[in-house]
């Protein structure tokens, strides 16, 4: 079909614009330039596996892995509530939760701060029914706040599209069979959402792995994940060949906690890498 | 009783949600420059928020870049999809794994991996740089929401045109596009969103002088509180509720109008739709790829 030609101007613009960067990350993180020209080298890499930048990478896994578990337990109950028989109006209800995820990111975050500052609208709020005023500002909760408001809806949103979709028959099967309701929850239902779990969680996880916004505005000028680290490389120091090895180490990573989490949805319809 | 407690809970979640975004629109009417107390009703702030030229300046970039990244990734996008759509074998794998390396790339690797490009071109930072970046991560989700659509297509119709006479351009043009319409409006709106909301990918690609919205705010909010970036907040929250009314007014017209053929199409769909605008949708992958693919 010469139909299909209508998609070579896309090809030749990705190539450019996304193909050939992503190769030149590689060289980059790859090479080191002084004055007698560029040569090979794994320097870079041997860097960004010091101790001191392991523990940058540390602390973002544990921010983004601790941040996806909180938002996986509060978002599990609402998916499964808006799923269940509490709620008429279903999309009207669920358009709710869409809605604060198309207001800037930046000023999303930026509410917080005024809402956590040490006069702030919390703490004035606290203290006027007596209760000890809380100063989180800066410091890993207020991140990790951060990061569970900007990303709940990632995953609410796909977990209730899987169990709305649950077929009730299967579950009503279960429990004319005898099943109780929990049983019933973690033998059918439970097992029939994984995917949209997987989701979910690859859904939160990414974006808080990869974040320097939220860490800059929440957690304060000192505070480094590692997007923080790769911005400081680009923008500030102007080491490029670290600062490549750094998003390339990011990217392994990123491919690896895919590579666990698709294991986790096996069964489902030809395991994908997805 | 579990019902009550069921949706007390989702309430719970909807003031988690809601309470941070209350709070600054009702600090954006605030007189008093301290958060804590409440100074008397003012519209100072709006004022302000228009006499800055920063700002102002900004809402315009960011507008510019998103009318124009928008139209042209919605060209490309559509294009792309009809090229898709009609590709068999490694050629349509091969290009649907492209797709989605911006999607699931980290915004920030595909920020700085822009950003050597540009330098590397030795292209001058500024406007030009900032709407090639802007089309580049916009024209995949113009893909994804025309190509359903174009599944749903007879693909008997094209045919039928043809032998009606039609030449191929024509056919496509009264034919083809027209069924499409949906599907590329809905990806036009989504380009431009995602683009007026981008942070990340601007922030490396933008040069000195030139910046969006959310630079701005990036670099306000990193000063501090500012009561200007409250009502900025409020105005940019009801734009967005206005818009969000608007699409899925249309959106539930067009399903009333397709119920027929895919009842069971349901609401998560459309949801589902417009959460990848604001990140990646790993199920809608997943359906679309159909084999492994990698960044």
């Amino acid at each position: 079909m010469t139909r299909s030609r209508a998609m070579l101007p896309y090809v030749v613009w990705m190539t450019i614009f996304i193909v050939v960067p992503l190769f030149l990350v590689i060289y980059y993180a790859f090479t080191t330039r002084d004055a007698n020209g560029t040569a090979l080298t794994l320097a870079n890499f041997q860097r960004a596996f010091q101790p001191i930048y392991l523990k940058v990478l540390a602390r973002s896994l544990k921010l983004a892995v601790f941040s996806t578990a909180v938002c996986l337990l509060l978002g599990y109950p609402v998916a499964l509530i808006m799923a269940g028989k509490a709620f008429s109006r279903k999309s009207t209800i669920m358009l709710l939760f869409v809605i604060p995820m198309w207001m800037n990111f930046l000023l999303r975050t930026y509410a917080w701060l005024t809402l956590l500052e040490r006069n702030g609208a919390l703490n004035q709020l606290l203290s006027r029914i007596g209760l000890p005023t809380l100063n989180i500002l800066y410091t890993d909760y207020a991140v990790i706040l951060g990061m569970v408001y900007n990303f709940l809806p990632f995953m609410i949103l796909p977990i209730y599209s899987v169990l709305s979709k649950i077929d009730q028959g299967v579950i009503e099967a279960a429990s004319d069979l005898g099943a109780n309701k929990l049983v019933v929850f973690l033998r059918v239902v439970l097992p029939l959402s994984l995917p949209g779990v997987v989701s979910g969680i690859i859904m939160v996880f990414m974006p808080a792995l990869t974040t320097f916004v939220i860490s800059r505005l929440l957690g304060g000028g000192q505070y480094t994940l590692v997007g923080n680290l790769i911005e400081q490389q680009f923008l500030v120091v102007g080491d490029w060949g670290f600062g490549s090895a750094i998003s390339m180490v990011l990217i392994v990573l990123i491919l690896i906690s895919m590579a666990v989490m698709s294991f986790f949805e096996k069964g489902e319809e030809g395991a994908t890498l997805w | 009783m579990v019902k009550f407690l069921q949706r007390t809970y989702v309430f719970l979640i909807f003031a988690f949600l809601y309470l941070p975004i209350a709070v600054l629109i009702a600090l954006s009417f605030n007189a008093s420059r301290s958060r804590g107390t409440w100074g008397g009703f003012t519209l100072q702030w709006y004022v302000e928020l228009f006499q800055d030229r920063v700002i102002m300046n900004s809402l315009y970039t960011t507008l510019l870049i998103g009318a124009c990244s928008a139209l042209v990734a919605t060209m490309i996008g559509t294009a792309a999809a009809i090229g898709i759509h009609n590709a068999r074998g490694w050629q349509r794998r091969l290009v649907m794994n492209l797709t989605y390396i911006p999607v699931l790339n980290p915004e920030i690797v595909t920020g700085i991996s822009l950003m050597i490009l540009f330098v590397f071109s030795k292209v001058q930072f500024g406007y030009m740089t900032l709407l090639l970046a802007h089309i580049t991560f916009n024209i995949p989700y113009v893909i994804l929401s025309v190509l359903p659509k174009l599944r749903q297509l007879n693909s008997n119709l094209y045919e039928a045109a043809l032998d009606l006479g039609a030449e191929p351009w024509y056919a496509f043009w009264r034919v083809i596009l027209p069924e499409i319409m949906p599907g590329v409006v809905t990806g036009l709106l989504l380009a431009f969103t995602l683009s007026i909301d981008d942070f990340v990918i601007s922030f490396f690609t933008t040069g000195s002088g030139v910046s969006t919205l959310s630079i701005t705010v990036y670099s306000m909010a990193r000063r501090g509180i500012n009561p200007k970036l409250n009502a900025l907040s409020t105005i940019m929250f009801t734009a967005v509720l206005l818009l969000l009314v608007i699409v899925n007014v249309r959106q539930a017209r067009e399903e009333r109008k397709g119920r027929k053929e895919n009842e069971q199409q349901e609401v998560g769909f459309r949801i589902i739709g417009t959460v990848d605008a604001a990140g990646i949708d790993p199920e809608r992958v997943q359906q679309e790829a159909g084999n492994p693919l990698r960044i």
